[in-house]
């Protein structure tokens, strides 16, 4: 369980990103965080696992204040937690496989990792995780050759590695065409009801949150301005988070033509 | 004329039959560009007053070069090679193995020296500095005060070059690591990787080609580099060259000269081929 206790956080240029967050988000949710750009929604997502760090309050996981850990307990918090990227961030010069391995860099010993001496049974691991996104073919192609939609899968594939029990996917879709979106996000909602891990995603597109959120936050200039089950959402609770009519920008568009 | 004149369109609106001219660059610029362009003659005057060296000097000394060229240096005395191949061989060894350690050792102290990697002010610029330092020193320099350290011989150029090298590699990675895509960093302190993980998996893969295409390009540059540090006793050619000429064996010197223009050229082309399918 995620718990945000009166958590802000003040960029050290002194814009706020968030203002006294009370959030808990429970074990298996699949949580769609809405909002305009600059709203706080990265912010929010990436202070989770520190990538940003809170300047105040507390953010209880599993009930330890993440906030105090030191960098080694950290790095170990994080092993837990796989993180999907809008640019998909592969190395785009190296093998799928050895992006998809990465997931296993926290569990693997500095030295053995820089000799890439990962375990035969972490490598078996991978090729699960890429086969459970469909391209597993791929394991040895260079990732620059994988169009956006594999590529992010591989990424995709690389938190599944990680075997974590949440995973934190910030604008995952915004790269993508319509009937792509549609299927990365199938393939999450796919990950968050076979495995249980909690999702956490970042989306601004309304069709998207409304088809494949249970729960939908909304957020405003760095606080959270709705907070409810997606099946109460109405576009009217959009423009009400978004402070503006919903237009046609706001919509991917079905999957119609995937 | 008068009616076209009149259009309003917006090319018209420039004074056409105005007679006075339209200046393409302002008067006020044009002033200054000369007084820059002034000065800088007056520079370059003065620069070779204080070195004695007017062009009516340089043009009456053409006539010499040519005789020397000519009379001394033509033909060049071919059965002087057997002495010529060991010394240049040991010319390549030196640039071989000073560039191949220096490229390991560059990388650790180009991560440290990269302001993306190593987040620690207070190091980055320690490193930084002492790298602008050594950079100042010329491979001469190096060289003679490797020779003192050291003594004469092939091993004082190796250790010359070493930091030689290991100067321009480490700014070049660097400046290669600095500009790298963060995406990937940032993925692989996601999943929980430490700081030499994230080097290794995120920002390694990602200069590897530059790398190498750098380390052929010093390789070409020690070459060159060793070949006149035998002047100062650091070993290779240039000791022979330097002895022959003392010795006025100009037949010998145009031989060296002559191997010497021949293994540069094959070294730089090789190099050069490769580092254009690497990047």
């Amino acid at each position: 369980m995620i718990e945000f206790r009166n958590v802000s956080l003040t960029y050290p240029n002194g814009h706020q990103g968030l203002k006294n967050i009370n959030l808990e988000i429970k074990e298996g949710e699949f949580v769609v965080i809405v909002g305009l750009s600059g709203a706080g929604k990265s912010t929010l997502i990436r202070s989770i696992n520190q990538m940003v760090k809170p300047t105040e309050g507390e953010l209880l996981i599993d009930g330890e204040n993440t906030l105090k850990f030191s960098d080694r307990k950290l790095r170990k918090f994080r092993r837990n937690i796989g993180m999907i990227f809008q640019n998909y961030n592969l190395v785009k010069r190296s093998s799928v496989l050895r992006n998809v391995l990465a997931g296993r860099l926290g569990h693997t010993g500095t030295l053995r990792s820089i000799l890439s001496l990962f375990s035969q049974a972490d490598v078996r691991l991978a090729l699960h995780s890429l086969e459970r996104v469909g391209i597993a073919e791929k394991a040895y192609i260079r990732a620059d050759q994988l169009s956006g939609g594999q590529q992010q899968r591989v990424s995709i594939a690389r938190a599944l590695t990680q075997q974590p029990k949440l995973i934190l996917a910030d604008e995952p879709v915004a790269s993508l065409d319509p009937p792509t979106s549609h299927a990365v996000m199938k393939d999450l909602q796919r990950i968050n009801k076979e495995d249980a891990i909690t999702m956490v995603v970042n989306l601004h597109a309304i069709d998207l949150s409304m088809q494949y959120a249970d729960r939908i936050i909304g957020l405003r200039n760095g606080e959270v301005v709705f907070d409810g089950p997606a099946s109460s959402v109405s576009e009217k609770t959009f423009e009400d988070i978004y402070g503006r009519p919903i237009k046609e920008d706001d919509l991917v568009g079905d999957a119609s033509n995937e | 004329m008068v009616a076209r004149s009149k259009k309003t369109t917006w090319w018209v609106t420039l004074p056409m039959n105005n007679t006075k001219r339209i200046p393409i660059i302002p008067l006020k610029q044009k002033i200054f560009a000369l007084v820059v362009l002034l000065i800088v003659i007056g520079l370059y005057y003065l620069a070779s007053i204080a070195t004695n060296s007017s062009p009516e000097r340089l043009i009456n000394g053409i006539p010499h070069i040519y005789y020397f060229v000519v009379d001394d240096l033509i033909p060049p005395n071919w059965s002087y090679y057997s002495r010529v191949l060991p010394p240049l061989l040991e010319t390549w060894n030196i640039a071989l193995l000073s560039t191949s350690v220096a490229v390991v050792f560059c990388l650790p102290i180009s991560f440290l020296a990269a302001g993306n990697i190593n987040k620690k002010a207070w190091l980055y610029q320690i490193v930084r500095f002492l790298l602008n330092v050594l950079r100042t020193i010329p491979d001469m320099i190096l060289a003679v005060m490797f020779v003192a350290m050291v003594g004469i011989g092939a091993l004082a150029g190796v250790y010359a070059l070493f930091f030689f090298s290991l100067g321009i590699l480490v700014k070049l990675v660097s400046e290669t690591v600095e500009a790298i895509d963060p995406g990937p960093l940032e993925a692989i302190r996601a999943t929980g990787g430490n700081i030499f993980q994230i080097i290794c998996f995120g920002a390694v893969p990602q200069i590897l080609p530059q790398y190498v295409s750098y380390s052929l390009y010093v390789l070409e540059i020690n070459v060159r580099a060793s070949l006149v540090l035998g002047f100062v006793g650091a070993g290779g050619i240039g000791l022979i060259l330097r002895q022959q000429m003392s010795l006025f064996n100009y037949g010998n010197i145009a031989m060296i000269i002559f191997i010497t223009f021949i293994a540069v050229t094959i070294i730089d082309t090789i190099s050069t081929s490769l580092r254009k399918r690497l990047v």
